[in-house]
């Protein structure tokens, strides 16, 4: 992807804190207004070709579709549960193309668009929602780690991972190592969240946090996780945090790509608020309207992060309606497939849940292992005759 | 051969541990510098560098996160929690994270990560520093749970936690810590995960680990002075449990008794009773006893002797088992 032409973000200067243009938007880097007008930002910038603006359409769409098959494949069934990232496309993808191959993602459990920007296949998430197995991928090689369910445990893990890469040698010049893991507003509150910026400030561990604050824990709103939002306490572990608005995906690229580089060229760990909105409910199993109303909803579809870079892209003339209805038809396609995978995912024998817990299952593993095949070997017995 | 207190023997693995594996780290709270508040690790910041043993944040949830974290970056983390009752800040990263990752990658991922706990009473401590959270762990699926008896134990089976890929809890009996006997370096009698008959005899089986190995030998041989033979079983794993010499010993005596300091509900003796009810039942002359801390928080240390295993209440037990 493009360069990015901007001074280091730890330099706070009395511009970069301005106000925005209005009194009631929160104070964030943006590039992209939500009326789809270009802005320019003293730190940051983004520099593509023209195919690149294009491509980042192209991951925006192409994530709210697998996303949303997530949630019809959970009415339909089919999935146990989905958590929809819906509003959060434009942090995912902005973010996810900052990362260079050699970078390593630490997530929390919403970050399909990160996994698709990765190239990873997405699959992984839906047998995971669907019940089929517990993650089952190297995540080390494939430089996307595990989802974690418990909420803010993989800051820790990631914190140590940066450490190791800053132990091998692997951090210092453009072809540093960066790690980012992905969290929630929610999990700021948590105490594992800030033992992990603890840990990343005392070891300058080659990290960035990148916080998608999507203004919910479930029903909680961020006036019960913090008095001082994210972006501001990263300070007072010695690091820099910056706002970013989150449905801005060039904004989030050019913030994430400077703490990124940031990180790999040795200068330590910083925070990235990706200012944001969860659209749809925290899972499919929470119903929002106990705690939100639809005023605030329509307050945030204004801001949609995939119809302002679309009508961005129109005035620049970067694409035209053949463009978008080939990405919506690649979509269609991707979505196609997906769905047909996922029903296709056979269910798991039952020798999976026992010969992974350890290298070599002890003697009494293995012979509850033989006990449970043959219990279910005597009930398919029994179905058959 | 030499002779060394089990604070020197586990300094002594872990010395060899840091110098045959430069993939090894030792990380936890007064590591370094200091060399452990036992002095476990002393000199060996000194000797392998602030790189190697790594002085920590006091921050345990923070220690095994980020060990795990280093795990998956190759490296084969040693962590200490400082004493037992600290470890509970840990919990989530070691019951829902260090246990259960491998398991959760299909076995694509590797955890080895050890975690030193001293443990147990009798040294006359404050609060929180006398616990015996074994069962908690043992409980926990995917982890792996030792302990030592005595300094041959703890040198071999520290270099054999190092080098295994699962995760090990490894417990060390603090009130052990100074006791010295000769320890063999050029060889391992036993696996890591392999129970040992401490002493052999014919009336009843002692079944012991860690602190409660030495209070058993004891008791087995002040009833020797009045003609009982026991037989004492050093457990050394607590996950998995070595089932084949405790049955053995079982079918041999038809008599057990499960000694630990943990308290009695739901701990080790638990599961050891249940078992081997099972599985000996033909053989059994009497009930499985457990002979534990009671079910209290652990006092406060002018009243330990009381609620600490001891030979009497040890013999006791095997006087019940016999009048069966």
């Amino acid at each position: 992807m493009g360069s990015v032409d901007r001074p280091r973000p730890a330099k706070k200067t009395a511009k970069s804190r301005r106000k925005s243009a209005s009194a009631n938007e929160p104070e964030f880097v943006q590039l992209l207004t939500p009326e789809g007008q270009r802005r320019s930002h003293p730190d940051y910038d983004v520099n593509f070709t023209d195919e690149e603006y294009r491509g980042l359409y192209r991951d925006l769409v192409i994530t709210r579709e697998l996303d949303a098959q997530g949630t019809a494949l959970q009415r339909q069934g089919q999935l146990g549960l989905w958590p929809s990232l819906l509003g959060q496309e434009a942090a995912q993808v902005g973010s996810g193309r900052a990362l260079a191959p050699q970078d390593t993602v630490f997530p929390a459990y919403r970050e399909l668009g990160v996994q698709w920007c990765r190239g990873l296949d997405v699959i992984s998430a839906f047998s995971l929602f669907r019940g089929v197995d517990l993650g089952g991928r190297d995540t080390v090689a494939d430089r996307f780690q595990m989802y974690e369910i418990v909420i803010a445990s993989q800051t820790l893990h990631a914190a140590g991972y940066a450490m190791g890469v800053a132990k091998d040698g692997a951090v210092g010049g453009e072809d540093g190592e960066a790690v980012i893991v992905y969290h929630g507003d929610g999990a700021t509150a948590e105490g594992d969240f800030n033992e992990a910026l603890v840990w990343a400030g005392v070891f300058n561990a080659p990290l960035v946090f990148f916080c998608q604050n999507n203004q919910y824990a479930i029903s909680e709103p961020n006036a019960r996780q913090f008095r001082v939002p994210p972006y501001q306490r990263a300070g007072g572990f010695g690091m820099p945090g910056t706002r970013v608005d989150g449905n801005d995906v060039l904004a989030s690229y050019a913030v994430t790509k400077a703490a990124l580089d940031r990180a790999r060229t040795g200068e330590g760990p910083s925070l990235v608020e990706a200012f944001t909105y969860r659209m749809q409910p925290h899972t499919t199993s929470d119903d929002a309207t106990r705690y939100r109303d639809e005023a605030e909803l329509d307050y945030w579809r204004a801001k949609d992060p995939i119809l302002r870079y679309r009508s961005w892209l129109e005035a620049e003339s970067l694409a035209d309606a053949d463009y978008f209805a080939a990405v919506d038809q690649e979509a269609a396609a991707e979505v196609r497939e997906l769905r047909q995978r996922v029903m296709d995912l056979p269910d798991p024998d039952v020798t999976e849940m026992f010969d992974a817990v350890y290298v070599d299952p002890p003697a009494p593993l293995r012979a509850e292992r033989a006990e449970a095949v043959a219990f279910r070997a005597s009930l398919d017995e029994g179905s058959e005759s | 051969m030499a002779t060394m207190t089990m604070i020197k023997a586990l300094n002594t693995g872990l010395r060899h541990i840091l110098e045959e594996d430069d993939k090894a780290l030792i990380m936890g709270e007064d590591v370094g510098r200091l060399g452990g508040v036992f002095r476990v690790t002393d000199a060996l910041q000194k000797d392998f560098g602030a790189e190697r043993v790594i002085d920590t944040p006091l921050s345990e949830s923070g220690i095994i996160g980020t060990a795990i974290g280093l795990a998956l970056r190759g490296y084969r983390p040693i962590c200490e929690i400082q004493f037992d009752g600290f470890v509970y800040p840990a919990f989530d990263q070691l019951v829902s994270q260090l246990a259960k990752i491998p398991n959760r990658s299909g076995g694509r991922v590797r955890l080895p990560v050890v975690v030193r706990i001293p443990y147990g009473g009798g040294i006359g401590a404050i609060e929180h520093h006398s616990e015996s959270p074994e069962a908690y762990f043992a409980h926990t699926a995917g982890l792996k749970v030792v302990t030592c008896a005595d300094p041959s134990d703890a040198y071999w089976m520290i270099r054999q936690a190092a080098a295994s890929e699962d995760p090990v809890i490894f417990f060390e009996p603090k009130r052990r810590y100074h006791a010295k006997a000769e320890v063999d370096t050029a060889a391992a009698s036993l696996g890591l995960h392999e129970a040992r008959v401490a002493r052999t005899g014919t009336t009843a089986t002692l079944i012991a680990y860690g602190p409660t190995v030495d209070v058993a030998l004891n008791a087995a041989a002040a009833a020797a002075e009045e003609g009982l033979e026991l037989e004492v079983v050093d457990l050394r794993s607590l996950s998995p449990i070595d089932w084949e010499p405790l049955e053995a010993s079982l079918r041999k005596t038809g008599r057990a008794i499960v000694v630990h300091e943990a308290q009695g509900t739901l701990g080790m003796g638990s599961e050891l009773a249940a078992r081997l009810s099972e599985r000996c039942f033909y053989s059994l002359e009497a009930p499985v006893l457990r002979v534990t801390g009671y079910d209290v928080p652990y006092p406060a240390s002018r009243l330990e002797d009381d609620y600490l295993p001891n030979l009497d209440r040890v013999l006791d037990a095997v006087d019940r088992s016999l009048e069966y």
